[in-house]
Order: C-alpha cells, then sequence, then structure tokens
C-alpha cells in the first residue's frame, strides 16, 4: 500500500493527530539541537575554541532530556491509544530514531571535550584536513536524514544511507595516513590520538545518521532494514 | 558448544545446560494461510435480505485450530457472514444465499443437509449470555440429553470436561445444581460456551461474546479462547480491533458487504495492504 504523507493528521481523534504531530515535531527539535551540538563541536576544534568545545558538552544534557521526554511520549500514547499499522510504525520509527540522536549528541559531547583538551595543547593541526572533509560529510548526512524524515523520502534517505560508505572509506584511509604520522613522529602519538578518536566519533555519527534513514524507511514501507546492503535497501524502496 | 563452561577439571564432563553460541532468536511462529488446514471454504457467497444485498461475492478459506476474526464497521456484514456458517439466517424472513461453503468439502446449505446436525458441527455463542433457565449442570448436558445420552457416568463426565474447557469448573463445583441464573454475566457467557462445546462440535462461532462482559470478565474469555483453539475452529466477530489483535491467528476486514483484506493478524495490524484496512484499524475516514 502506498504510504500517505499526510497520514499523521487525518485520524477522526484529533487529539490522536496531536499527539503523534507532537512527537514528529519534537523529534525535529532535538535533531535541530543536536546538529547545532555537532557543528559547536566540530567548529570549536577546528578553531581552537575551546568555549563552542565546552558549549557541546554541555547541551548533551539537554539532549537528553529530550531523548527521554520524547520515549515518554511514545510510551504514554501506545499505553492509551493503542496504535497500529503507519501510525504503530511511526512511533516505533520515531522512538528509534531518537535513540540514535542521542548517541550522535553523546559522540557531539565527546568531540567537544577533545576539542577542548586539542586546543590547549596547541601545536599543529596534524590530521584536521581529515577531520573538515569527513565533518562535512556526517553533518551533510544527518541534516538529510532529518530532512528526509520530515518529508517521508525514502530516495533522499537512500543517497543517505550509501553515503556511509564513502565516509567509511575516507576514515579508513585517514587512520592509515595518522597511524603513518605517528611511526614518523612518536612525540606526537598522544595529540594525534586525539584526532583519531575525533574521526571515530564522526564514522559513528554517519552510522547513526545511516540508522535514521533505515528506521525512515521502515516507516514508509514497513520492512526492518536493519543490517541490509544497500542494494537491498535500493530493492524495497522500489517495491 | 554452550556459554556456561563445564567442569574443566574433568575433561570428560558433560557439557551443562546452557545456550547455544548458534541459536538464532526463535521468534513467535509466523501464520501463513499456505500451510494451514482449510476448515471452512467460502466461494462466490452472495447474500440477500429480500432486493438489498447484504455480503457480495465473499471468498475466503477458515483454517483449522486456529482463531479467524471478522472486523468492520457497523452493517459491514460481519455477523451476516458468521451466522452463514451453521445457517443461522435461514430464519430470517427474505433473505437468500448464492453460493458455497464448503465443510469437508460438502456444501452446507445443498438440499439433504440436516441443519440440526449441521449446528452440532458448528456451535454459536452470541453477545449476551443465554443460559437456560435450568440447572448449572443441566444447561451443560442439554445437548448431551438432546442427542440421547443417557448414561450418567458418561452426562456426568462431560459436564465435567465442558465446564473445565471453559475455565468454570472451580468456580461452580460445588453448586452444579443450582440456578445458572443466578451467575454473573462473565460466569454465564462462559457456562454458554461450556455447553457449546460439551457436544464437541468442529467448529465455534462467537458473535461479539465479550462486548457485554467487564474487562476481567472479557480477558477470562480471551484466555478461553486461546485455551480451545487446540480443540475447536474458531471464528469470531467483534467490533474491539485490540481484541482481535489480541486473539486472532488471522483476521478479516469487511466494509459494506465485501471483504477488504484478509490475512495474518500480526500483517494486518502492521502493515496492512489495502487503504480501507488501514484507514479503519487507524480511526481514520473512511
Amino acid at each position: 500500500m502506498a504510504f500517505n504523507k499526510d497520514a499523521h493528521s487525518d485520524h477522526i481523534s484529533q487529539q490522536f493527530n496531536q499527539e503523534l504531530e507532537a512527537i514528529k515535531t519534537h523529534m525535529m527539535t532535538m535533531g535541530g539541537l543536536v546538529e547545532k551540538q555537532l557543528s559547536d563541536a566540530i567548529q570549536g576544534l577546528l578553531e581552537g575554541n575551546s568555549e563552542l568545545g565546552e558549549q557541546a558538552r554541555k547541551n548533551d544534557k539537554v539532549t537528553n532530556e529530550w531523548e527521554l521526554n520524547i520515549e515518554e511520549q511514545c510510551t504514554n500514547i501506545i499505553a492509551r491509544r493503542q496504535p497500529a499499522a503507519s501510525d504503530l510504525r511511526l512511533i516505533i520509527a520515531i522512538s528509534r530514531a531518537v535513540n540514535d540522536l542521542e548517541r550522535i549528541g553523546d559522540e557531539a559531547a565527546r568531540i567537544g571535550k577533545l576539542a577542548v583538551s586539542l586546543s590547549e595543547s596547541g601545536e599543529t593541526q596534524r590530521g584536521y584536513s581529515e577531520v573538515r572533509h569527513i565533518s562535512s560529510l556526517v553533518r551533510g548526512m544527518l541534516h538529510d536524514s532529518l530532512n528526509a524524515f520530515t518529508r517521508y523520502d525514502t530516495d533522499l534517505a537512500y543517497q543517505v544511507a550509501s553515503k556511509d560508505k564513502e565516509v567509511d572509506e575516507e576514515y579508513t584511509s585517514a587512520m592509515r595516513s595518522l597511524a603513518t604520522y605517528m611511526m614518523e613522529d612518536p612525540r606526537a602519538i598522544t595529540r594525534t590520538l586525539n584526532v583519531i578518536w575525533v574521526l571515530r566519533s564522526l564514522e559513528r555519527v554517519g552510522d547513526h545518521s545511516r540508522n535514521i534513514c533505515q528506521h525512515l524507511i521502515y516507516l514508509v514501507k514497513g520492512v526492518n532494514v536493519s543490517h541490509s546492503t544497500l542494494k537491498q535497501l535500493k530493492s524495497t524502496i522500489e517495491q | 558448544m554452550t556459554l556456561v563452561a563445564s567442569d574443566t577439571e574433568n575433561s570428560s564432563a558433560k557439557p551443562t545446560q546452557g545456550v547455544s553460541l548458534n541459536a538464532l532468536p526463535q521468534g513467535q511462529e509466523k501464520r501463513d494461510m499456505a500451510n494451514e488446514t482449510i476448515a471452512l471454504q467460502v466461494r462466490d457467497l452472495d447474500l440477500y435480505y429480500g432486493d438489498k444485498r447484504a455480503l457480495n461475492k465473499i471468498n475466503m478459506d477458515i483454517p483449522q485450530n486456529r482463531v479467524t476474526a471478522f472486523i468492520g464497521p457497523s452493517g459491514c456484514g460481519k455477523s451476516t457472514l458468521l451466522r452463514c456458517f451453521n445457517r443461522m439466517n435461514d430464519l430470517v424472513d427474505g433473505c437468500r444465499i448464492e453460493g458455497k461453503i464448503l465443510l469437508d468439502d460438502n456444501n452446507i446449505y445443498d438440499r439433504n443437509v440436516e441443519v440440526a446436525d449441521l449446528r452440532r458441527r458448528v456451535g454459536m455463542v452470541f453477545q449476551k449470555p443465554n443460559p437456560f433457565p435450568k440447572s448449572i449442570y443441566e444447561n451443560v448436558a442439554y445437548g448431551l440429553r438432546i442427542q440421547g445420552v443417557k448414561k450418567k457416568r458418561v452426562l456426568d463426565e462431560t459436564v465435567e470436561w465442558a465446564l473445565r474447557s471453559a475455565a468454570l469448573w472451580d468456580e461452580v463445583k460445588d453448586r452444579l445444581h443450582e440456578s445458572a441464573l443466578g451467575m454473573s454475566g462473565g460466569q454465564q457467557q462462559r457456562l454458554v460456551i461450556a455447553r457449546t462445546v460439551a457436544v464437541k462440535p468442529e467448529v465455534l462461532l462467537l458473535d461479539e461474546p465479550a462486548s457485554a462482559l467487564d474487562p476481567i470478565s472479557t480477558l477470562k474469555i480471551e484466555e478461553l479462547i486461546h485455551e480451545l483453539k487446540n480443540d475447536f475452529t474458531i471464528v469470531i466477530v467483534t467490533h474491539n480491533m485490540q481484541q482481535a489483535a489480541r486473539v486472532s491467528d488471522y483476521t478479516a476486514f469487511m466494509y459494506m458487504g465485501d471483504l477488504i483484506e484478509h490475512g495474518a493478524t500480526d500483517t494486518l495490524f502492521t502493515t496492512p495492504s489495502k487503504k480501507q484496512t488501514e484507514d479503519y484499524i487507524t480511526g481514520r475516514y473512511g
């Protein structure tokens, strides 16, 4: 059955419409907050601005609050409304997506913390060009995954999922060059390891953004595509 | 291989019980009509009340030892279809039926079918409990007596079996000879179910069996339906969609005399294939 994009606003119960709209709006608000948290952390790191890094770390508490709040709303709707079909899938998908957003928030907080310690240690910016490149990729992924969710756009979701492969390749190549650098200059090991942690966190953000897209595909298509290959994903979307 | 380590000092020790590392999660068994034995087959069934067509070309299979639920808005024909299975509609003036319903490959609408015999094989329970103004024992034994069973031992055994099947034995065993009218609504409904199963039908038709009951009695009836499906094929009509989702293996959605969608309950309530089904089960304008 074709998925109706206005599906969550035409129930007989107006209150049910409002409850579903509310969790979706809240998820998007949380998404915006996490995007800001991530961009603060990356900017803090690249510009050596420890205040921004600290800000990203502090905002994690707010992100966590949002997750708890949205989870609670989802539980209440399930208990009170016993939703079925696409309504049920919407609630499950949102509940899973806010989980991924919260984890992205954790990664942003970690990058923020590393930004503070890297800005304090000064010295070279080896590995920063990789951070700049990968961070711009994953920020785009996060942004697109939220856009795809807003518009129930499975094609955009597929594009995000396919970008994750690119991020993984960039990450592997960055690891290789930073490992070489550490072998060449053992004094830089501590600092380079911190940059590696940042890259690792960014790679995880890419994974979580892909997960959000998979939850969207579950919502629209009714098929759980976790652990699916890109090819399987495409055939599910085209069904 | 097991997760729990065996005694390392004794190399020949048998592995202790544990979870196999190769074990895959065992989900709930998935229902698939292709794997079912079919108890009742409905073929091109039309039903008219006078000039008004109430059922349109219904084709469906009712699987054996499974619970099939009919859902749909008021007047969609679900009770009408249920009543076709034991020819209750024969009693309605101006009711005309075309098409077939096959029970064991025999059309129940053939001229040579004895309706009383059919109703013994296909029992029915209604929305409101309707115990006879007799004792609890006599209510359950009634069908057997009509069949000519006279031996007290057989009657006693069957009454106990039927009351146990209806999860009522422990509540009434000390007052079997008191009037059934003194029981609570939930007990009366279970008594009626006991009376129906006492004659060991093959199919049990339940027409909104819990709609007049409180939530606890409703849960008892639902639990009973779950138990009874081991012995009987059950078809239930219900207005309560959550009840259909809880008790049934297969669900059929009807709308204005048409069978819109019929499939495994898990699928129908998570990913229905028709828009009308989705609109109905999610509470939208149809």
